[in-house]
């Protein structure tokens, strides 16, 4: 075959294709989704966004930062944001749904290990473990996305008695919260058994609306 | 642990019967002889006359222009994103380098991403760019295969089909509708699917959360069914707006595993050989279910310097355990390994964890899976790969024996032999040659976020990725440097057309030749024994090729972890 005719009439198609299937696929198929998304399930197309009393509190997806000890806590997360006192400087700031991150750390990183070793310690003195307690590895280790809106119910468990203290609720009754806010594996067998920590703490804020935190 | 083996199990089993109803399918979208009234609208708008024949090379000469053109397109609008509309969150256009290293990535179906999906794309980008790539990129790799299964069904013909009519209809009748309907599954189990951008939030504790929203759904169906890969967001299907539940999870294991399975059951329609066809995806399925073991054995048994600073890693009813630096709750260990394996093996590169976070031998897993590039391997071109190891496999056998090697009735002669070995030899000629040139590369420290042979493993696994056109990242390694960019665009170009092009060039070879009846000298291929055959060719010259550079990075590191050392 020549050169000539290999190519003949080549060019209109592969001009034409690039610009058309561009137009197709790259417009017209998401904004027909969007379209048929928007109509059939709004909630979920917006985000699952929750709201309390008129205000957006997030959505029900996305993990939020809690250090408030009368909360469930969630995972560490790796998230950085802006800095304030320099836009041009990354510092961190967990839980920014704005910019999703990890650690990147690999398993022989020394910053690792401190670091684990470092949350190690903050948890067990913030649920008065004992001193060589073996701590739950989802609430040491900083997740993938930075806003993983799960912790496993092995750590849920052992925050329980801080948060029942702090709010004056008995454990049994705050046991049956937690097991109502835990999702089974899908058919028994897909992902894992989780508890939503931003659906959990609004469920104790909804018990309490207002609630005087004793130390 | 019965639960994991069970979901395994189910996962598999589902894939199978899922190959069969798609494989069928293909066959009939590649063999039909009717055209579709938009089909033939579309034939019309490109101009084009749907009954043309074309030889290998006027197919090849069409896939790769019209990936040229499509390619420079999403170029352009890359660099115009500050000038383009539904840009509210202003965001600017991406430098020359970076935008040539994501249209050359998104259109070899390998969605390498040198940038941060929520930082540096505009939702016009992410739809008119990212998307519109990854719909012709992925239907290009079918098509590819398409005109390939035709050329080895063929005798003593030039012709091995028509580029632009297995194009539309592979998009018209396979890609968009299983997107449409996927993206609405998907939206319905939470994902976003939204003209917006953001939505604010005042959190529980008064802080103020941005919500980054878009046209999500649409992006992971595509993203998933196409063996693409690249994420909405940084952190890929990681991210729960990309992956909110479990069974989203196994939506997109399954949506990756699809195709390449079913090309193999199409095979052996197209072919009249299902018994093959069935061989082939024995094959697949062997090296697939050991690396599965492989990484979900090392992910589960954790960490040991984590266990001594603290963390209890064990698995029981209460948690997952194992090494979840890096990995989200939902899917724990035995779904992110799945997941880890299918990325890998179907060369898609989207993520559910993070790899640079894996242990060494979990990390092993997806390096090696992408240097062999034929566990399923993408959309296409991992069927491709496949035969390419055959017909080597076909030619080791026959020198060893002393017979003259035939596949499917066909005799293997020198001219195919010398475009497999150009084939077998571009992957890791890009692979080492690249990863040495980095090593060597002055400015190659300064983006590393681990030292030691991690570090060596962020480069080894950016060009491995790159060359395999699978795209997912030791993410800790910044990429997006000019030298970066550059070089590991080049290995995405040449991974992708340097075995595409020579073995669509071999179907050529093939389809010219007679078929001759199998004699007593002919060794059968649709066999358990050639299967096994296969799967020890493929891991011998996997192995031999890149044994020294994955003992320089995860092998040594394994030894390393043991001893307790670290690196700052």
């Amino acid at each position: 075959m020549t050169t000539q005719s290999l190519f003949k009439g080549l060019l209109r198609p592969v001009l034409v294709s690039a610009v058309f299937f561009m137009l197709l696929t790259g417009l017209a198929y998401p904004a027909f989704t969007t379209v048929a998304a928007q109509l059939l399930f709004p909630f979920q197309a917006q985000g699952s966004l929750i709201e309390r009393d008129g205000l957006v509190i997030g959505s029900s997806l996305i993990g939020q930062h809690f250090t408030q000890p009368q909360y469930f806590h969630g995972r560490p997360s790796m998230t950085l944001g802006a800095d304030p006192q320099d836009p041009s400087k990354s510092i961190s700031q967990p839980y920014n749904a704005g910019s999703s991150g990890a650690s990147n750390l690999g398993p022989t990183s020394q910053k690792l290990v401190d670091q684990v070793a470092a949350r190690v310690q903050a948890y067990r003195l913030d649920n008065a473990l004992a001193a060589d307690a073996q701590v739950p590895v989802d609430a040491v280790t900083a997740s993938a996305s930075g806003l993983d809106p799960h912790i496993s119910v092995a750590n849920a468990r052992l925050q329980l008695a801080r948060v029942a203290r702090l709010r004056h609720i008995p454990e049994p009754e705050l046991l049956h919260l937690l097991s109502q806010h835990t999702s089974a594996r899908v058919l028994g067998l897909l992902g894992e058994p989780r508890v939503n920590v931003l659906q959990l703490n609004l469920a104790l804020d909804a018990r309490q609306p207002s609630i005087a935190v004793s130390e | 642990m019965l639960s994991t083996v069970l979901e395994f199990a189910l996962i598999l089993g589902l894939m199978t019967g899922l190959a069969v109803l798609m494989g069928k399918w293909l066959t009939r979208v590649f063999t039909g002889n009717r055209h579709a009234l938009p089909e033939r609208g579309t034939y019309r708008l490109l101009g084009i006359d749907p009954q043309e024949t074309m030889g290998w090379a006027r197919y090849g000469s069409a896939l790769l222009l019209s990936n040229a053109a499509m390619m420079l397109l999403g170029y352009l609008v890359l660099r115009l994103q500050a000038v383009m509309p539904i840009n509210p969150l202003g965001l600017a256009a991406q430098t020359p380098d970076l935008a040539f290293n994501t249209a050359a990535s998104f259109i070899t179906n390998t969605n390498w991403q040198a940038y941060s999906g929520e930082t540096s794309l505009s939702n016009f980008s992410q739809m008119a760019v990212i998307t519109f790539l990854m719909f012709v990129g992925a239907t290009s790799g079918v098509v590819a295969a398409a005109g390939f299964i035709r050329g080895l069904s063929r005798s003593s013909s030039a012709d091995i089909g028509n580029f632009w009519v297995d194009f539309t209809r592979t998009l018209y009748r396979v890609m968009l509708p299983l997107c449409v309907g996927m993206a609405l599954v998907y939206v319905w189990q939470g994902m976003p699917q939204t003209f917006a951008s953001q939505a604010l939030a005042t959190t529980l504790e008064g802080a103020q959360q941005q919500l980054i929203v878009g046209a999500v759904a649409s992006f992971e169906s595509i993203k998933h069914i196409g063996t693409n890969g690249g994420g909405f967001f940084s952190m890929n299907a990681a991210h729960p707006f990309e992956n909110p539940t479990p069974l989203t999870n196994a939506l997109h294991i399954l949506s990756m595993l699809l195709i390449p399975s079913a090309l193999t059951y199409t095979f052996g329609s197209m072919l009249l050989q299902r018994r093959q066809g069935w061989v082939f995806f024995g094959t697949f399925l062997v090296m697939f279910i050991g690396f599965i073991a492989l990484v979900y054995g090392a992910e589960q048994q954790g960490n040991p310097l984590l266990t001594e600073a603290g963390a209890n890693q064990a698995l029981s009813i209460e948690q997952s355990g194992g090494n979840m630096e890096g990995k989200e709750l939902r899917f724990g260990i035995a779904d992110s390994s799945l997941f880890i394996a299918t990325t890998t093996a179907a060369t898609t590169g989207s993520v559910n964890a993070m790899h640079d976070s894996l242990t060494p031998m979990g990390g092993f897993v997806p390096l090696a899976q992408m240097m062999l590039n034929c566990v399923f391997g993408g959309d296409g071109v991992g069927f491709i790969n496949l035969i390419q190891y055959a017909l080597l496999t076909v030619f080791l056998v026959g020198m060893m024996i002393g017979r003259s090697p035939e596949f499917l009735g066909k005799k293997i002669e020198a001219r195919e032999i010398k475009l497999v070995m150009l084939s077998v030899l571009a992957h890791p000629i890009s692979i080492l040659g690249f990863t040495t040139l980095a090593a060597l590369w002055p400015d190659t420290m300064a983006s590393l976020n681990n030292l030691g042979p991690h570090g060596f493993s962020e480069v080894l696994y950016a060009y491995t990725s790159g060359t395999a056109n699978n795209g997912s990242a030791f993410a800790g390694l910044n990429a997006n440097t000019p030298f970066f960019n550059t070089t590991i665009g080049l290995a995405m170009l040449i991974g992708r057309f340097f075995t595409m092009l020579p073995m669509l060039a071999v179907a050529g070879s093939l389809a010219m030749k007679k078929t001759v009846p199998a004699g007593a000298g002919t060794i059968p291929t649709a066999t358990p024994l050639f299967m096994l055959l296969v799967v020890f060719v493929v891991l011998v010259v996997g192995g031999l090729t890149f044994l020294p550079a994955l003992a320089l990075g995860p092998l040594v590191e394994q030894l390393q972890l043991l001893s307790g050392q670290t690196y700052n």
